[in-house]
């Protein structure tokens, strides 16, 4: 079997935790894919893990956990007044009353966007995210460019997302620095009154809970 | 730790890249290392924290480089043998050198284990030091180890806006020194704060703070 693990001149120091010099992870040379196969081969052989539990894990997260539970508590929230209430003084009791909850969801907050305020979330020092309602992070989340700039420059953020914030509205970041996690209230569109709760649920995208766009109405047809 | 991860206000990072129609998963590796690190968790050898930390510590150049399933990967391999569950032989050889154990989490488990989530709060009864509405300032620290109080907010002043109730504090907890339970809450700065007068009048960034991190002010 190809090794994946770079030997170690300093294996025993890398695992103190010194008070002046933080141990560094050694870091292997071999391509990911390569190494994933021979770490899970070797973890099935200790009978670390089951493949099993990691095809149920990964069906969870691929098929039945994303942003489409997240559409579904918004478009609740605009129909319901009193929903929406609940939602926004306890999330993850609401968001329980539609069967989401769980990891990286046990503590939720919901902030809205009104006219006067703009709410983005970011997770600057990690990639923190609401797994229950919006399913695992993208890429551009979990990135150096997005993490470093919400915080500094979201306005500047918010227009390469093509969102062109008015500089009267108050642009309200939230860095999940804890395991609080902050799900986005859109606004509902104009023109959205005759639209169903289930309609109202596929307008909403994920990138507008994260506060990166604003939900519209599909333009209209020709 | 002042690592390359608490990356709040840094510049040079280039623009950001959406993709569209993104997939879950880039590759089978993805989805693979990403199950294998949850399942491993289940071990209960280490905690959250904990693994944030590890990651923390890949060294700086190599952090930048690296895709997100690479970081969490070289995080758990580190983890497992810190943890007793791998040896870094078996991991050179990729032959395991034990019998085989039960594993923790099977497959009629994981739902369960989704579903109940695994919740930072806890009931200590302490009374909270501050109130909503209260200004606060954060410390100056710079740890080595880990820590959740960004670079970008410490000596900064501002507002509690929610009190969240009591959550076990990364900083004792990643390096298994307890989890130290204390009351977090959230804390409005403005921009101008924060990066000074060339920031929006308007804008503000809202941050989860524990309370060893703060004083009133």
């Amino acid at each position: 079997m190809q090794p994946f693990w770079r030997q170690e001149d300093d294996g025993a120091a890398a695992m103190t935790d010194s008070a002046t010099h933080p141990p560094s992870t050694p870091v292997s040379a071999s391509d990911p894919a390569t190494r994933v196969s021979a770490l899970e081969s070797l973890l099935v052989a200790k009978g670390l893990i089951d493949q099993a539990a990691l095809d149920a894990l990964i069906d969870t997260y691929e098929h039945q956990i994303g942003p489409r539970n997240g559409a579904k508590v918004v478009a609740r929230a605009w129909v319901d007044p009193a929903y929406k209430q609940r939602l926004l003084a306890d999330a993850t009791g609401a968001i329980a009353e539609l069967g989401f909850g769980g990891l990286q969801g046990e503590h939720m907050v919901a902030v809205e966007n009104t006219p006067f305020v703009h709410n983005l979330v970011v997770c600057t020092l990690c990639s923190c995210y609401p797994y229950t309602v919006l399913g695992l992070p993208p890429v551009w989340y979990k990135s150096s460019p997005y993490r470093s700039r919400a915080v500094l420059d979201p306005r500047g953020v918010l227009h390469e997302f093509g969102l062109n914030l008015p500089p009267e509205v108050e642009c309200r970041v939230w860095d999940s620095t804890a395991e609080v996690r902050y799900l986005v209230l859109p606004e509902r569109p104009a023109g959205s009154a005759g639209l169903s709760e289930e309609q109202l649920a596929a307008l909403v995208t994920r990138d507008s809970m994260i506060g990166v766009a604003r939900v519209t109405l599909p333009a209209a047809a020709p | 730790m002042n690592g390359v991860h608490d990356m709040g206000g840094m510049h040079g990072m280039g623009p950001i890249a959406p993709e569209p129609n993104e997939p879950v998963f880039h590759a089978r590796w993805e989805a693979r290392a990403f199950a294998v690190v949850r399942a491993m968790s289940a071990w209960r050898r280490w905690n959250i924290d904990a693994s944030r930390y590890q990651r923390e510590l890949i060294p700086p150049a190599d952090y930048l480089r690296m895709s997100y399933y690479e970081k969490w990967l070289a995080g758990l391999e580190e983890l497992m043998v810190k943890g007793g569950l791998v040896t870094r032989a078996e991991l050179q050889s990729g032959q395991s050198a034990t019998a085989p154990l039960t594993p923790a989490l099977t497959a009629d488990k994981v739902t369960a284990m989704i579903t109940g989530g695994s919740p930072a709060s806890r009931e200590t009864g302490a009374e909270p030091r501050f109130a909503s509405g209260q200004h606060v300032r954060t410390r100056n620290i710079n740890p080595v180890g880990h820590t959740r109080l960004p670079r970008y907010a410490r000596a900064k002043s501002g507002i509690i806006t929610r009190c969240h109730g009591v959550f076990v504090f990364p900083d004792t907890n990643a390096r298994f020194l307890g989890e130290n339970p204390q009351h977090l809450y959230n804390v409005r700065f403005t921009a101008r704060e924060l990066w000074g007068d060339t920031a929006s009048a308007n804008d503000t960034v809202c941050i989860d703070l524990w309370e060893e991190y703060l004083d009133a002010c």
